[in-house]
Protein backbone atom coordinates (compact mmCIF):
# COMPACT_ATOMS: atom_id res chain seq x y z
CA UNK A 1 0.00 0.00 0.00
CA UNK A 2 1.31 3.35 -0.75
CA UNK A 3 0.03 6.69 0.09
CA UNK A 4 0.55 9.95 -1.89
CA UNK A 5 1.47 12.42 1.17
CA UNK A 6 0.69 15.72 -0.43
CA UNK A 7 4.06 17.39 0.76
CA UNK A 8 6.61 14.37 -0.19
CA UNK A 9 4.84 12.84 -2.61
CA UNK A 10 4.00 9.15 -3.39
CA UNK A 11 5.19 6.92 0.09
CA UNK A 12 5.28 3.54 1.21
CA UNK A 13 2.92 2.70 3.54
CA UNK A 14 5.43 1.93 6.73
CA UNK A 15 6.67 5.69 7.08
CA UNK A 16 3.20 6.07 7.67
CA UNK A 17 1.31 6.08 11.67
CA UNK A 18 -2.41 5.10 11.84
CA UNK A 19 -4.24 7.00 14.40
CA UNK A 20 -7.63 6.06 13.65
CA UNK A 21 -11.56 7.52 12.66
CA UNK A 22 -10.95 11.42 11.53
CA UNK A 23 -13.83 11.62 13.62
CA UNK A 24 -11.36 13.64 16.11
CA UNK A 25 -10.99 16.56 13.87
CA UNK A 26 -14.87 17.07 14.50
CA UNK A 27 -14.83 17.48 18.76
CA UNK A 28 -18.52 18.51 20.14
CA UNK A 29 -19.04 22.15 21.85
CA UNK A 30 -18.05 21.63 25.53
CA UNK A 31 -21.87 21.48 26.32
CA UNK A 32 -23.06 19.37 23.41
CA UNK A 33 -24.22 17.33 26.29
CA UNK A 34 -23.60 13.43 27.27
CA UNK A 35 -24.79 11.52 23.80
CA UNK A 36 -22.83 13.57 21.38
CA UNK A 37 -19.62 13.39 23.50
CA UNK A 38 -19.91 9.12 24.08
CA UNK A 39 -19.89 8.93 20.37
CA UNK A 40 -16.97 11.21 19.76
CA UNK A 41 -15.33 9.13 22.67
CA UNK A 42 -16.69 5.59 22.26
CA UNK A 43 -18.48 5.24 19.01
CA UNK A 44 -16.91 3.88 15.38
CA UNK A 45 -18.19 2.35 12.70
CA UNK A 46 -16.40 -0.51 11.21
CA UNK A 47 -17.62 0.11 7.35
CA UNK A 48 -16.49 -2.58 4.88
CA UNK A 49 -16.25 -0.14 2.10
CA UNK A 50 -15.43 3.66 2.35
CA UNK A 51 -13.19 5.26 5.73
CA UNK A 52 -11.68 8.09 6.50
CA UNK A 53 -8.60 8.05 8.66
CA UNK A 54 -6.54 10.32 10.52
CA UNK A 55 -2.52 9.22 9.54
CA UNK A 56 1.11 10.60 10.28
CA UNK A 57 3.62 11.28 8.07
CA UNK A 58 5.67 10.23 10.62
CA UNK A 59 8.90 8.97 8.71
CA UNK A 60 8.18 11.84 6.27
CA UNK A 61 7.19 15.68 6.75
CA UNK A 62 5.53 14.92 9.66
CA UNK A 63 2.15 16.24 8.77
CA UNK A 64 -1.37 14.83 9.46
CA UNK A 65 -2.66 13.52 6.71
CA UNK A 66 -7.23 12.78 6.17
CA UNK A 67 -6.83 9.36 4.37
CA UNK A 68 -10.20 8.08 2.16
CA UNK A 69 -9.43 4.30 1.46
CA UNK A 70 -11.84 1.57 0.94
CA UNK A 71 -10.99 -1.20 3.52
CA UNK A 72 -12.56 -3.93 0.90
CA UNK A 73 -10.50 -3.19 -2.58
CA UNK A 74 -7.83 -0.99 -0.63
CA UNK A 75 -8.16 1.78 -3.26
CA UNK A 76 -6.76 4.53 -1.74
CA UNK A 77 -9.62 7.67 -2.92
CA UNK A 78 -7.80 11.13 -1.37
CA UNK A 79 -4.77 11.96 0.81
CA UNK A 80 -4.90 15.90 2.01
CA UNK A 81 -3.65 17.97 4.78
CA UNK A 82 -5.74 17.86 8.06
CA UNK A 83 -4.60 21.42 8.29
CA UNK A 84 -6.93 21.86 5.37
CA UNK A 85 -9.48 20.11 6.57
CA UNK A 86 -9.99 21.55 9.77
CA UNK A 87 -9.56 24.96 7.37
CA UNK A 88 -12.23 24.07 5.57
CA UNK A 89 -14.75 22.20 8.09
CA UNK A 90 -14.05 25.01 10.88
CA UNK B 1 36.82 22.85 35.43
CA UNK B 2 37.42 19.30 34.28
CA UNK B 3 38.98 18.99 30.56
CA UNK B 4 35.92 17.01 28.81
CA UNK B 5 37.32 15.21 25.40
CA UNK B 6 34.71 15.87 22.33
CA UNK B 7 33.46 12.65 20.72
CA UNK B 8 31.95 12.42 17.17
CA UNK B 9 28.54 10.40 17.60
CA UNK B 10 30.36 7.66 15.18
CA UNK B 11 33.95 7.80 16.73
CA UNK B 12 35.94 4.75 15.68
CA UNK B 13 33.24 3.08 13.89
CA UNK B 14 33.98 5.02 10.76
CA UNK B 15 35.51 4.98 8.66
CA UNK B 16 34.33 1.47 6.84
CA UNK B 17 34.60 0.29 2.92
CA UNK B 18 33.37 -2.72 1.71
CA UNK B 19 34.00 -3.41 -2.07
CA UNK B 20 32.39 -0.12 -3.68
CA UNK B 21 30.91 1.81 -1.37
CA UNK B 22 32.92 3.73 1.55
CA UNK B 23 31.13 5.06 4.67
CA UNK B 24 32.53 8.23 6.46
CA UNK B 25 32.22 10.44 9.48
CA UNK B 26 30.99 13.87 8.41
CA UNK B 27 31.51 17.04 10.56
CA UNK B 28 28.56 19.68 9.70
CA UNK B 29 29.73 22.19 12.44
CA UNK B 30 26.70 24.00 13.41
CA UNK B 31 23.73 22.54 12.69
CA UNK B 32 20.54 24.55 13.00
CA UNK B 33 16.70 23.74 12.76
CA UNK B 34 14.88 27.00 10.86
CA UNK B 35 11.09 26.10 11.07
CA UNK B 36 8.77 28.58 9.58
CA UNK B 37 6.76 30.85 11.73
CA UNK B 38 5.43 33.79 9.53
CA UNK B 39 5.53 34.03 5.50
CA UNK B 40 8.33 30.95 4.42
CA UNK B 41 8.66 33.88 1.43
CA UNK B 42 10.42 36.49 3.91
CA UNK B 43 12.10 33.98 5.57
CA UNK B 44 13.51 32.63 2.36
CA UNK B 45 14.96 36.01 1.27
CA UNK B 46 16.22 36.83 4.83
CA UNK B 47 18.22 33.38 4.38
CA UNK B 48 19.35 34.45 1.20
CA UNK B 49 20.51 37.79 2.66
CA UNK B 50 22.51 36.16 5.45
CA UNK B 51 23.94 32.97 4.00
CA UNK B 52 23.07 33.10 0.30
CA UNK B 53 20.70 30.09 0.15
CA UNK B 54 17.26 29.85 -0.05
CA UNK B 55 14.20 28.32 2.31
CA UNK B 56 14.33 24.99 0.48
CA UNK B 57 10.81 23.26 -1.58
CA UNK B 58 9.83 19.57 -0.04
CA UNK B 59 12.62 17.32 -0.84
CA UNK B 60 15.12 19.66 -2.28
CA UNK B 61 18.08 21.28 -0.42
CA UNK B 62 20.13 24.53 -1.48
CA UNK B 63 24.26 24.88 -1.09
CA UNK B 64 26.58 27.38 -1.10
CA UNK B 65 30.24 27.96 -0.70
CA UNK B 66 29.84 25.39 1.95
CA UNK B 67 26.73 26.37 3.85
CA UNK B 68 23.53 23.60 3.08
CA UNK B 69 20.09 24.60 3.70
CA UNK B 70 18.58 21.09 3.90
CA UNK B 71 14.36 20.61 3.80
CA UNK B 72 13.59 18.56 6.91
CA UNK B 73 10.36 18.16 6.95
CA UNK B 74 6.57 20.20 7.01
CA UNK B 75 8.29 24.34 6.98
CA UNK B 76 11.38 23.13 8.52
CA UNK B 77 15.08 22.91 7.05
CA UNK B 78 18.20 22.45 8.66
CA UNK B 79 20.80 25.15 8.04
CA UNK B 80 24.00 23.34 7.77
CA UNK B 81 27.61 25.10 8.48
CA UNK B 82 27.33 28.77 9.93
CA UNK B 83 25.23 30.32 12.77
CA UNK B 84 22.38 31.71 12.15
CA UNK B 85 22.20 35.41 11.42
CA UNK B 86 19.90 37.41 14.15
CA UNK B 87 17.86 38.66 11.02
CA UNK B 88 16.17 35.18 11.11
CA UNK B 89 14.40 34.86 14.33
CA UNK B 90 11.92 37.85 12.44
CA UNK B 91 10.53 35.06 10.41
CA UNK B 92 11.27 31.27 11.87
CA UNK B 93 11.66 29.64 15.43
CA UNK B 94 15.53 28.98 15.29
CA UNK B 95 16.96 25.70 17.23
CA UNK B 96 20.73 24.83 17.61
CA UNK B 97 21.05 20.98 17.15
CA UNK B 98 24.81 20.64 16.60
CA UNK B 99 25.84 17.18 17.83
CA UNK B 100 22.53 16.20 18.31
CA UNK B 101 22.28 14.31 14.57
CA UNK B 102 24.47 11.89 13.41
CA UNK B 103 25.77 12.66 9.80
CA UNK B 104 27.82 9.98 7.43
CA UNK B 105 28.65 9.96 3.74
CA UNK B 106 27.84 6.69 1.68
CA UNK B 107 30.21 6.99 -1.26
CA UNK B 108 30.88 5.08 -4.21
CA UNK B 109 29.37 3.18 -7.37
CA UNK B 110 27.90 0.70 -4.91
CA UNK B 111 25.67 3.47 -2.62
CA UNK B 112 22.79 3.01 -4.41
CA UNK B 113 22.42 0.07 -4.49
CA UNK B 114 23.51 -0.32 -0.38
CA UNK B 115 20.63 2.26 0.06
CA UNK B 116 18.04 0.56 -1.75
CA UNK B 117 18.55 -2.53 0.88
CA UNK B 118 18.00 -0.26 3.65
CA UNK B 119 15.20 2.44 1.95
CA UNK B 120 11.35 2.61 0.89
CA UNK B 121 12.63 5.35 -1.64
CA UNK B 122 13.64 5.14 -5.27
CA UNK B 123 16.87 7.06 -4.59
CA UNK B 124 18.50 5.93 -8.01
CA UNK B 125 19.90 8.82 -9.79
CA UNK B 126 17.53 9.26 -12.74
CA UNK B 127 15.12 9.75 -9.95
CA UNK B 128 17.26 11.53 -6.96
CA UNK B 129 19.60 13.77 -8.60
CA UNK B 130 22.09 16.00 -6.89
CA UNK B 131 20.60 18.38 -4.48
CA UNK B 132 17.32 16.44 -3.60
CA UNK B 133 16.79 15.30 -0.20
CA UNK B 134 14.26 13.23 1.49
CA UNK B 135 12.79 12.39 4.90
CA UNK B 136 12.58 8.84 5.26
CA UNK B 137 13.21 6.10 7.17
CA UNK B 138 16.95 3.42 7.26
CA UNK B 139 15.66 0.57 8.03
CA UNK B 140 13.79 0.85 11.20
CA UNK B 141 15.49 4.79 11.74
CA UNK B 142 13.50 8.13 10.86
CA UNK B 143 16.46 10.38 8.64
CA UNK B 144 17.10 12.56 6.31
CA UNK B 145 19.12 11.57 3.04
CA UNK B 146 20.64 13.71 0.62
CA UNK B 147 22.56 13.10 -2.86
CA UNK B 148 25.23 15.33 -2.28
CA UNK B 149 27.50 14.39 -5.50
CA UNK B 150 26.84 11.40 -8.30
CA UNK B 151 27.45 8.70 -6.04
CA UNK B 152 27.53 10.77 -2.72
CA UNK B 153 24.82 10.67 -0.52
CA UNK B 154 24.54 12.29 3.21
CA UNK B 155 22.92 10.67 5.93
CA UNK B 156 21.74 12.00 9.29
CA UNK B 157 19.77 10.22 12.12
CA UNK B 158 19.43 11.15 15.83
CA UNK B 159 22.78 10.77 17.66
CA UNK B 160 21.69 8.20 19.33
CA UNK B 161 20.81 6.01 16.79
CA UNK B 162 24.65 6.40 15.23
CA UNK B 163 25.85 2.84 15.88
CA UNK B 164 22.73 1.27 15.06
CA UNK B 165 22.95 3.46 11.40
CA UNK B 166 26.91 2.22 11.10
CA UNK B 167 25.58 -1.74 11.73
CA UNK B 168 22.90 -1.51 9.14
CA UNK B 169 24.74 0.33 6.83
CA UNK B 170 27.70 -1.97 7.13
CA UNK B 171 25.64 -4.62 6.52
CA UNK B 172 24.12 -3.65 3.86
CA UNK B 173 27.55 -2.69 2.04
CA UNK B 174 28.90 -6.17 2.85
CA UNK B 175 25.91 -7.97 1.76
CA UNK B 176 25.98 -5.83 -1.85
CA UNK B 177 29.88 -6.86 -1.54
CA UNK B 178 29.47 -10.13 -1.67
CA UNK B 179 27.13 -10.56 -4.72
CA UNK B 180 29.95 -8.45 -6.61
CA UNK B 181 32.75 -10.70 -6.06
Amino acid sequence: MRLDCPICGSRDRREFYYQGDAVMLARPAVDAGEAAWDGYVHLRDNPAGQTRDLWQHEAGCGAWLVVTRDTVTHAVFSVQLASDVKGTTA
Amino acid sequence: MAELKARTPCGDMLPVTHGAAQLVELDLGIVTSVMVTGDEDALSDALEAAHGVAFPKPNRASGKGGIRCVWFGRNQALLIGAAPDASLAAHGALVDLSDGWCAVRLSGGASEDVLARLVPVDLRAGHFKRGHTVRTLVGHMTASITRTGGEDFMILVFRSMASTLVHEVSEAMLSVASRES
